[in-house]
């Protein structure tokens, strides 16, 4: 991508740099720029870096000032207790501060967290299209050929925005953008088709008109902007709980199938003699592929006989040590199983690996919330360099 | 009587955010999108009954004639992520669907 926009001296954005969009995910960005640079040695460009954490401090200090951050999604407003529970906070940017850093001649923008949308508008709104057809070109590019068919992953699509409308174009020979894969990726990942939220208001789509212009064409007219009253910005905050060790096992036994939530009954009544009650310090779960792993509660008919049963066993403990110990007792468990029913005495699961697993943390979102802000831009901060070969 | 998944081109779910999963059922052509939502088979109703959920979780329910598209949002009891997830993206919440029966 950077080869290709170097060469046709068009400038490439990204947006949400590792997905997160941390800071040290806008460095490494960074860093991995300047290498094909050097690899390649491209002739000096300005590369523009926007960054969008927030300190926990910073947001506890707007909170002690007596404002609110109000919660999306059905959240409650955010409480001290919340962002105690946090250790990294980010800010979605949204086409402003993309726009200006555009403007001010960024060659290669890497962005922090940005919304989807916004990173494809930021061009567009400073050519001078509206916010309506430069938002929703953005949602309707943001994953590519999602918004063709037949569905074939990540193909190229064009967009084209005039005064006449939004045109979208798939570029694989094997590809169209209809009427119907248009307006149904308007509502991919979102509550609502009808609205499109991003920073500074919503793209309303009600009215849009969808037209096959062409044979891989479609045409879209009719979208509205309608901006805040005041202008909101998203923060996602997360917090790590524990730490985490997994092990694996798989259950052959249709005896032992059969039993298996007595056979989890009696290691959870091991592990809360030894560790305390589950949920208290530390959480046992155990991941039952073959049955309703995937699901859970919401499947309507797990299976009752599966042949075979993988067993994950998932710990939580904020104790690594101890996250260990329990991960090993809780798997343990399901290999010294000894119920009247049971037959196999010498090991009641097939290991394949005689190893607690360690994984990475466990967190979780502490902030899905948005924070009302006086100027777009005032979140995030733009460094300029010279990348030189 | 017909299944739901022969009359569907898609059928598929996904986070929408960290709190929600979203399920969209698309159609190829206007006759079966026409013929599943006269049908009374998908309403909010259906759809608690079939994930064993109470309504109020049923966030969203909509009808995307420009798609000929039924959607519908489910909050999720944690966000995505949290302990427990096995699902993180949601992406496979759908297959209970395909059995819905159309007259």
């Amino acid at each position: 991508m950077l080869l290709a926009a170097r060469r046709l001296d068009v400038p490439m954005i990204v947006g949400s740099a590792s997905d997160t969009g941390t800071d040290a995910a806008v460095d490494r960005f960074i860093g991995l720029i300047r290498g094909i640079a050097k690899r390649h040695s491209l002739p000096p460009f300005k590369l523009t870096a926007i960054y969008s954490e927030l300190s926990v401090e910073a947001v506890r200090k707007y909170l002690a000032g007596g404002r609110v951050l109000e919660g999306l999604d059905g959240r409650d407003r955010a409480t001290d207790e919340d962002l105690a529970a946090t250790d990294r906070i980010v800010a979605v940017m949204g086409a402003e501060p993309i726009a200006a850093a555009l403007a001010d001649g960024a060659q290669v923008v890497i962005c922090g967290r940005a919304s989807d949308p916004s990173i494809f508008a930021a061009p567009l709104l400073n050519a001078g299209h509206t916010p309506a057809n430069a938002f929703f070109a953005g949602k309707a590019l943001e994953c590519a050929s999602f918004c063709a068919e037949p569905f074939m992953g990540k193909e190229t699509v064009l967009g084209v925005i005039s005064d006449a409308g939004v045109d979208v174009s798939a570029m694989n020979s094997k590809q169209r953008c209809t009427p119907t894969s248009v307006a149904a990726h308007t509502m991919y990942e979102r509550v609502n088709p009808f609205r499109e939220y991003v920073p500074g208001g919503y793209v309303d789509l009600t009215a849009c008109q969808y037209e096959q212009i062409d044979p891989i064409t479609t045409r879209v007219t009719g979208q509205r902007f309608v901006r805040d009253d005041v202008y909101r910005t998203k923060l996602e905050g997360s917090g790590k709980v524990a730490e985490r060790r997994l092990f694996i096992a798989g259950i052959r036994d249709p005896y032992i199938i059969n039993l298996i939530d007595q056979v989890i009954d009696l290691a959870k009544e091991r592990l809360r003699k030894r560790f305390g009650p589950i949920g208290e310090g530390y959480d046992v779960h155990y991941h039952l592929y073959g049955r309703n792993a995937v699901m859970g509660d919401l499947d309507p008919s797990p299976a009752q006989a599966p042949h075979e049963l993988g067993v994950v066993v998932d710990v939580m403990c904020t104790d690594a040590e101890l996250a260990e110990q329990i991960c090993h007792i809780a798997a343990k468990a399901l290999f010294m199983t000894r119920l009247p029913e049971i037959k196999g005495t010498a090991g009641t699961a097939a290991i394949f690996l005689d190893e607690v697993l360690t994984a990475q943390p466990v967190y979780r979102w502490t902030l899905n919330h948005v924070m009302e802000v006086d100027d777009p831009h005032e979140l995030f901060r733009t460094v300029a360099h010279t990348i030189a070969s | 009587m017909t299944r739901l998944v022969e009359l569907a081109s898609t059928i598929r779910s996904k986070n929408a955010g960290v709190d929600h999963i979203t399920f969209d059922i698309l159609f190829r052509d206007r006759a079966n999108f026409e013929r599943v939502r006269e049908s009374g088979a998908l309403t909010r109703d259906a759809i608690a009954c079939l994930y064993r959920i109470p309504e109020s979780r049923i966030t969203d329910f909509v009808v995307f004639e420009p798609a000929n598209a039924i959607k519908f949002t489910i909050r999720r009891t944690s966000s995505n992520g949290a302990f427990g997830d096995a699902d993180l993206f949601g992406a496979q919440q759908y297959p209970p669907l395909f059995d819905i029966e159309i007259v």
